[in-house]
């Protein structure tokens, strides 16, 4: 079950690069729907049996000793339903849009599931290390090959910036295996041996510093506006809305347990920045006027304060990050698919240009709407609770903190609905007079993500009962000196 | 040692094809001959007699250890896909066919004896048999200046380290009063060491560091692949680099390694420059036999970490790394050849546009230069793990850190062809790629590939 899940994907990508171009979209709908049901029915084993029923050992390399150790447990198994929830709603919105060599498109899109999936399934440090890198390759081939004007600069910087970071982590997996008293990559070996909290200060930094840049944390986000801007928009959806929960997810998963001596030294410093980076980003999404640097950035202040909940250790903090990630997810890549729908149209990502879509286009108006409201928290939407929790658990931490963190809230109210107003309201100009509304599958993509948002909004509880057990692990590790 | 005789009766062969006007015949023969080569070469795995000729025993010149016969195995494979391509490189050149051929044999026989040597004698032998008959092909391009330039500039400055190679063994002989290296070996552990044997021992470093292209004895190496002819250019980054450092390594873990407390502060030294410089200097450059010079420069250096770490046997680590590197370079060139020829061309604009014109061409190009780079999941990637993890293991922490910073560095300009081939506007120039080419750039994609699933397939053998 557990391999299946892996390599459909994989099978996927290499189906849709022989069917060709015509029906590339449309065979990768079909796979990625099969494995979203495949996740659905991992689910019901996982009620009835647990994590144990997933777990799949190999050995692979003897010496240093690799083996293919994969499994699901909740967390994982929740980052897996996120990825494949929205890979089928990501292979729609490409749906009625041209790509030159369609199959290549899309069978990277597949293969990028390939590397997330794997990312989160790995329970070994260098399989995951090349999970990890797998997917930049994915994604950096979409963004070179299908991106905008000023693609090659940017997508270099993405590259190497994001590959810095990677090799940084190599080295502290590396270093981790030696201190480690079993010479193990496995997981549990990691958890169970801590090394030397002498060595945690800086091996933090080495596994730190990929993770912030991945996620982004401020001062290392300046690759990501101009990535998300350049990029087509199928490819900021998966840097968006998934790739950058590799990152937070990694920070719980590998970082957190670990090194918990290195997370005490340095943990502080950590969450300043996150919170620094919160406000940063906020007010900098306030002064933008192209729509995707727009959401790239209110992108870094929500990931921003799922870190900060990351680093407040406790539950709610931890909870509230996990819930977030999957409402982050869904709902930023409503947002891009809102704002490629717009961009499209009118051929202008420059706010100030439009005005007036909700008199031409209602239904769009509608779910737009709702994406927005979730992504500025309002209650019975999904972000309501995640926030709640992130700022109730760094107010747990620290109260000043708390406070500045709070702050997203209102800034995000700001720049979302000042944003809303300049696009959707007013009058309608000659940029949006000829606005046509939704057709069938923007409106399924957008209807399913607002129903999504309403639905998790109201009903949150399956989630947390799904990541309790293993949240509860690592947080007595964490906490554990 | 069969091998070796073998080996030699196929360039003698060779250029006795001319004569018997059996030039149709020539480039299969090699290939057959070169494939029952390897089987010989693979049988005499693990059987330990010494190695004789007829009845008369030079086990004193050569011995036939595993780790020779690894990388003999791997010299012969590199020189068998070199000798596929050659077919079609030469077509013009008929008459020339069988001396480059015989040559081209001649550089192995060269590699083999650097691989088992036994003997001081012996190293040096191999190493000129390999790198006179390399002049003469670095020059084979008469009425080319610029391969004439290579051929002199190379055979100057390597005449000019052979000397610095023979007066090293000499003083080492002079100290110890052997050639042998297990005599020396001896001589190290007995403690009273001559001060004419440092200077021996730095001089026949020095040559060494020469013939792997170290830093600061490098500046040959961009000069002369830039002029060669494109296949002698990847012969001698592939086979001639991994003979060097098989040489090398075996120098260490059978010889000096008694010694390593001298010679360790200058070649961490060097060590670091080397992938520094390499990497520094690649970054700047445009004509792609120049950046894989410099980017030869750098794998060089990382390869000199393993051999830092050859305390405890990293030979699999250097072996698995050489065969990485080896596979992606020879991709590499197979498909770089075409691409230069069709566009009169060898900068990084000759590649402008090979995504639309040859997809396929371009995904494997992608493939060599993502390995190269080391990015997982191809096996450049596992390369540079084992080389990092053995020189963690052995204390060289700082310095396997400064060589993972060098690695980004490094995919700056691995990516500059990606880039040329993704994103740039293609010529009207046609690009035809001969299938002998395609099949050996397949070949090299499915090793780089495939070592990455199965890796301990070349990890165990040396253990």
């Amino acid at each position: 079950m557990t391999l299946l899940i892996l390599l459909l994907p994989l099978v996927a990508a290499i189906a849709v690069l022989l069917i060709g171009n015509k029906m590339a979209s449309r065979v990768a709908l079909l796979f990625t729907v099969v494995e979203f049901g495949l996740t659905i029915y991992a689910y019901t084993i996982f009620k009835q049996k647990g994590p144990d029923a997933f777990v799949f050992f190999q050995d692979w390399i003897s010496s240093p000793k690799i083996s293919i150790n994969l499994g699901m447990d909740g967390l994982s198994l929740v980052m897996i339903g996120l990825t494949n929830f929205l890979l089928p709603l990501i292979v729609v919105s490409g749906f009625n849009r041209e790509f030159s060599n369609a199959k290549t498109y899309f069978a990277l899109i597949l293969l990028m599931q390939f590397a997330l999936i794997g990312v989160f399934m790995a329970y070994d440090g260098l399989l995951y290390y090349i999970f990890w890198e797998l997917a930049l390759l994915p994604i950096y081939f979409i963004a070179l090959g299908w991106g905008g004007k000023n693609r090659v600069p940017v997508t270099l910087k993405f590259f190497i910036y994001t590959l810095a970071g990677s090799l940084f982590m190599l080295f502290g997996f590396i270093m981790l295996y030696y201190y480690n008293p079993n010479a193990s990559f496995n997981i549990t070996d990691l958890y169970n041996n801590p090394i030397c909290s002498c060595n945690q200060g800086w091996l933090f930094w080495m596994f730190f510093l990929a993770f912030a840049i991945k996620i982004p944390i401020v001062p290392f986000h300046t690759w990501q506006a101009d990535t998300y801007s350049e990029s087509p928009t199928q490819g900021t959806m998966l840097l968006s809305g998934i790739m950058l929960k590799m990152g937070t997810y990694s920070l719980i998963r590998w970082l957190l347990p670990i090194l918990p001596a290195g997370i005490a030294e340095w943990g502080p410093l950590a969450i300043t920045l996150c919170v620094i980076g919160i406000v940063y980003a906020s007010i900098i999404a306030i002064m933008q006027n192209d729509i995707k640097r727009l959401f790239a950035y209110s992108s870094v202040a929500h990931v921003g304060l799922i870190a900060a909940g990351i680093f407040a250790l406790n539950i709610e903090g931890l909870q509230g990050s996990v819930l977030q990630m999957i409402a982050h997810g869904v709902n930023v890549v409503g947002l891009f698919f809102c704002a490629d729908i717009i961009i499209n149209r009118t051929q202008t990502a420059n706010i100030s240009n439009l005005g007036g879509i909700r008199n031409v286009a209602p239904r769009f108006n509608t779910l737009f709407m709702i994406v927005v409201i979730a992504s500025v928290a309002l209650p019975l939407t999904n972000g309501f609770i995640g926030e709640f929790l992130l700022v109730y658990g760094i107010f747990k931490y620290n109260t000043w903190l708390a406070l500045f963190a709070g702050l997203t809230i209102i800034l995000g109210a700001v720049y979302m609905l000042r944003m809303f107003q300049n696009t959707m309201l007013g009058n309608t100009n000659e940029n949006t007079q000829h606005f046509a509304d939704l057709n069938w599958s923007e409106t399924l993509v957008l209807g399913i993500i607002a129903f999504t948002i309403v639905v998790m909004g109201v009903y949150p509880k399956p989630i947390f009962e799904l990541v309790q057990p293993s949240l509860d692990i690592i947080l007595n590790k964490a906490l554990a000196k | 040692m069969t091998t070796l005789i073998y080996t030699t009766c196929l360039g003698l062969f060779c250029m006795l094809a001319e004569v018997l006007n059996l030039r149709k015949l020539l480039v299969p023969a090699l290939i057959i001959g070169l494939s029952i080569i390897f089987v010989v070469n693979m049988q005499q795995w693990g059987i330990t007699t010494p190695a004789s000729i007829g009845s008369v025993s030079v086990s004193h010149m050569i011995k036939m250890d595993n780790f020779a016969i690894a990388f003999s195995g791997l010299a012969i494979i590199i020189s068998l896909l070199i000798f596929v391509l050659s077919a079609n490189y030469y077509k013009d050149e008929q008459n020339q066919l069988s001396d480059y051929l015989s040559i081209m044999v001649f550089v192995l026989c060269g590699a083999l004896v650097m691989f088992s040597y036994n003997n001081m004698a012996m190293l040096f032998l191999g190493i000129e048999i390999l790198s006179i008959s390399l002049y003469i092909m670095a020059g084979s391009r008469r009425f080319d200046t610029r391969s004439n330039e290579s051929g002199i500039k190379y055979f100057l400055m390597g005449a000019f380290t052979s000397g610095f190679l023979l007066f090293g063994i000499a003083l080492i002989y002079g100290a110890s009063g052997t050639f042998e290296l297990e005599g020396i070996s001896k001589y190290i552990t007995a403690g009273e060491i001559a001060p004419m044997f440092y200077l021996g021992i730095s001089m026949l470093m020095f040559a060494m560091l020469f013939k792997v292209s170290a830093v600061p004895f490098h500046f040959w190496s961009p000069d002369v692949y830039e002029g060669a002819p494109a296949l002698i250019t990847a012969f001698m980054s592939t086979l001639v680099k991994v003979a060097a450092f098989a040489a090398l390594y075996r120098l260490f873990s059978h010889c000096l390694g008694g010694t390593m407390y001298y010679i360790e502060p200058m070649l961490i030294i060097v060590t670091g420059a080397t992938i520094m410089v390499g990497n520094v200097t690649a970054l700047s450059q445009k004509n792609v036999k120049r950046i894989l010079a410099y980017s030869g420069i750098a794998h060089a250096g990382y390869m000199l970490l393993g051999v830092l770490s050859s305390q405890t046997n990293a030979a699999s680590s250097v072996f698995f790394y050489a065969t990485t590197y080896a596979f992606a370079t020879i991709g590499l060139f197979a498909i770089a050849i075409m691409t230069f020829k069709s566009n009169h061309n060898e900068n990084v604009e000759a590649f402008n546009g090979l995504a639309k014109k040859n997809p396929f061409a371009a995904a494997l190009v992608s493939i060599f230069m993502l390995s190269l780079a080391g990015i997982p999941p191809f096996a450049g990637f596992l390369g540079k793990y084992y080389i990092f993890s053995e020189a963690i293991r052995n204390g060289y922490v700082t310095l396997t850190l400064f060589a993972v910073i060098n690695s980004i560095i490094a995919v700056y300009y691995y990516l500059k062809v990606i880039i040329a081939m993704y994103s740039q506007t293609a010529n009207d120039k046609t690009l035809v790629i001969h299938p002998t080419y395609m099949v050996v750039a397949i070949i090299c994609a499915l090793a780089t590939i495939g070592l990455t699933i199965v890796p301990d397939m070349l990890m165990q053998i040396l253990r």
